[in-house]
């Protein structure tokens, strides 16, 4: 293109080229809509409707916005030392393995904030240690990380079905799940603060873990941006080779930026696990692994927009279920479809539209434009 | 001999199981040598899947079926090629979106369309790939040892099944001996030097996922024509991604590759045999091993401990012209 590009205002850069791409993801969601018949615009009000029109629903929201605040922080971790953990569907699962093993071991002699710091380790441990192997095959034998943590995957899922049905099913029991915990490996409940806020939550799983999510966020924010480990991470993500003459260790980093990865996956189980089902079943993870990477990819990996880019798939998550009941056209995976697409636009064609607003820029302003453009030309 | 007749049995399903396999992992090398990498294999097999019984059911014919079939996956590859080359975007990234765009949109279509729970209506034999017997099948039965081997393994497949294993020496052929082959292979190790020789690096990368289209449009066909009779939801249940795993496994070249996918399509097999018997040595071996087996092989290959995997140099980097 010939236009003089602008350099974009950080207004537009971080909070308009998104928009613009989410936007068409929706616009492009709701043509499905409209091919299997139906009306998108009303799709849309049931969607809102049943993921914010009552207590109950936000309480759900919330729920599930739990789950994918801890993987997409985890995505967001690696994706800062430029490397793409798909791998947090597998972590968050073998993360389950490590909140099941403290439960079933301490629900019975201890209360439930005795053994939910104890959960919170063995969550992070085994989440930790199931991306430990990819990290070191990808920091000391080159192997990509991609690939590994797709295969790492598949393996976890062969492996927990196996402990499920073999090693953690009470015997007498048919179902491959373990036993229920007794209230020591229960969390509280937050409907509560829902309740005080004048909405009337009946049963809802909504539960102490998202506090701890939002803590993560935080902690998160204060690893990558106040840290010298989170400069360094950024670093490596941002130049291998600067990171390299700056003395860092690349294989140390790698490691670590993936142990933290691997953690916050499986940090992800307290939610399902401790904090609504109280047992270990098959496939809880339910794809909030996934939906890690593309809300990681909407909030641009940063935890301020990541919170809202998880509370965004909580509401679609939740709307979907109410939207399966009113329209019998579209079940819940309709929300696969969007994620797929907000992925594409949000993720692999985020620079799609950044000529032509960049042009935009330009034109409103060319005097503007025409003096940034010069100084990015000389520097 | 009853020991042979089980081995030519489990040798024949290793045939059929290995197919998708075959055909997805040639899609990705073609992809892959030429520098765009693909994890989206999955995603377009499942939606050629979805195509194939849709519109066989629709149309009472295989053969459109396989038309619709390589239209969707092929339309599905420009996507990625449209993210990944002309927009420079993250080559992964755009192979997990279609993963998930086919993995839903399969779903919410069919069952808009069709109304049976996600699956498309089951196919009478005529809109089906059927078995094809090659001549005097029946005859040579009966001779020892080598009657056997003709009449079950080698005969008695579906079109696809041969058109799948005659694609390999195709596939090396095209790679090895024409010149599009050679400038494929050049533009995923330097395009650079490809561009400064007055080719078009984009064109021919969209080209090479073309290509890749075209083939998991086959592998799709196969699943919901030939091994089923009609789509069945998530249907490729990981298979794309067996097929990455065989593609890394040979080392990104098409004889390896075939050998590879039946040596996946045989674990697979064998699994499937020795279900609940305990093996002599072994023991009972589970399952869910012998599953994950393909993955632990690639991740060790991966890191080198039997021999070196090392991908097309160029490979996941998009190509920027200088200006």
């Amino acid at each position: 293109m010939s236009a003089p590009y602008a350099k974009l205002p950080a207004w537009a850069d971080y909070g308009l080229i998104p928009l613009i791409n989410l936007a068409v993801a929706f616009l492009v969601a709701g043509l499905v809509v409209m091919l299997v018949g139906e009306n998108p615009i009303r799709a849309a009000a049931i969607l809102v409707e049943g993921a914010l029109g009552r207590g109950q629903n936000i309480a759900y929201t919330l729920y599930y916005a739990t789950s994918f605040i801890f993987t997409g922080l985890a995505v967001a971790v690696a994706f800062h030392c430029s490397l793409f953990n798909i791998g947090g569907e597998g972590q968050a699962y073998v993360g389950g393995l490590g909140v099941a093993l403290v439960c079933l071991a301490f629900d019975s002699v201890l209360p439930w904030w005795l053994v939910f710091p104890l959960a919170i380790a063995g969550a992070a441990l085994f989440g930790a240690a199931w991306a430990f192997i990819p990290a070191y095959f990808q920091a000391k034998r080159g192997s990509h990380i991609v690939i590994t943590t797709i295969m790492f995957n598949f393996i976890a899922a062969s492996l927990m079905v196996y402990l499920l049905v073999n090693v953690l099913k009470p015997a007498g029991s048919q179902a491959p799940q373990t036993r229920t915990f007794l209230e020591g490996g229960q969390l509280p409940k937050l409907n509560f603060v829902l309740e005080a806020l004048g909405f009337s939550v009946r049963s809802a799983p909504f539960n102490l873990s998202f506090l701890l999510a939002l803590l993560a966020a935080f902690l998160v924010w204060v690893l990558i941006w106040r840290t010298r480990l989170g400069y360094e991470i950024r670093m490596r993500g941002f130049s291998p080779k600067a990171a390299r003459y700056a003395g860092v260790s690349e294989t140390k980093i790698i490691i670590i930026a993936m142990l933290i990865s691997g953690a916050l996956a499986g940090m992800m189980a307290l939610n399902p696990v401790m904090g609504d089902q109280n047992r270990l079943q098959m496939d809880f993870v339910t794809g909030a692994g996934f939906v890690g990477i593309a809300v990681a990819l909407m909030g641009r990996s940063h935890p301020a927009g990541i919170v809202p880019a998880a509370i965004l798939f909580g509401m679609l998550y939740q709307g979907g279920a109410e939207l399966a009941f009113e329209m019998p056209n579209i079940s819940r995976d309709m929300i696969v479809i969007i994620q797929g697409l907000v992925i594409l636009f949000a993720g692999a064609l985020e620079n799609m539209f950044r000529p032509s607003v960049q042009a935009l820029f330009a034109s409103l302003s060319p005097q503007a434009a025409g003096v940034e453009a010069r100084q990015g030309e000389g520097g | 001999m009853d020991f042979f007749t089980t081995l030519i049995l489990v040798l024949d399903s290793t045939v059929r199981l290995s197919v998708p396999l075959l055909l997805a992992a040639l899609a990705g090398l073609y992809s892959e040598r030429s520098g765009v990498f693909d994890i989206g294999l999955e995603g377009k097999m499942l939606a050629g899947a979805f195509a194939a019984g849709a519109a066989a059911a629709v149309t009472g014919s295989a053969w459109a079926g396989l038309g619709a079939a390589v239209l969707v996956s092929v339309f599905l590859a420009l996507v990625h090629g449209f993210a990944s080359i002309t927009h420079r975007g993250n080559q992964i990234v755009s192979g997990v979106a279609i993963n998930f765009i086919a993995a839903g949109a399969t779903i919410i279509l069919g069952q808009a369309w069709f109304r049976q729970g996600g699956r498309t209506p089951s196919l009478p034999g005529d809109a089906r790939f059927g078995a094809l017997h090659l001549p005097f099948a029946d005859t040579l039965r009966d001779v020892p040892f080598l009657g056997p081997i003709y009449a079950e393994l080698i005969s008695g497949h579906s079109l696809l099944v041969y058109l799948a294993f005659l694609f390999v020496p195709f596939t090396w052929w095209v790679l090895f001996r024409t010149r599009f082959g050679l400038r494929l292979r050049a533009v995923g190790e330097n395009p650079a030097a490809v561009d400064t020789a007055g080719i078009s690096v984009s064109w021919l990368r969209y080209r090479a996922v073309m290509c890749t289209g075209l083939l998991t449009g086959l592998a799709g066909t196969y699943l919901s024509l030939a091994q089923n009779a009609g789509f069945v939801k998530d249907m490729t249940a990981g298979r794309g991604f067996i097929a990455l795993a065989a593609l890394i496994f040979a080392k990104w070249r098409p004889v390896p590759v075939m050998f590879a996918c039946l040596l996946f399509g045989f674990l697979d097999a064998f699994a499937i045999r020795i279900q609940g018997t305990p093996l002599p040595l072994i023991g009972q071996v589970p399952v869910q091993l012998m599953q994950a087996l393909p993955y632990i092989l690639t991740v060790v290959l991966l890191a080198g401990f039997i021999g070196k995997a090392i991908p097309p140099r160029a490979g996941g980097v998009p190509y920027v012209k200088e200006r």
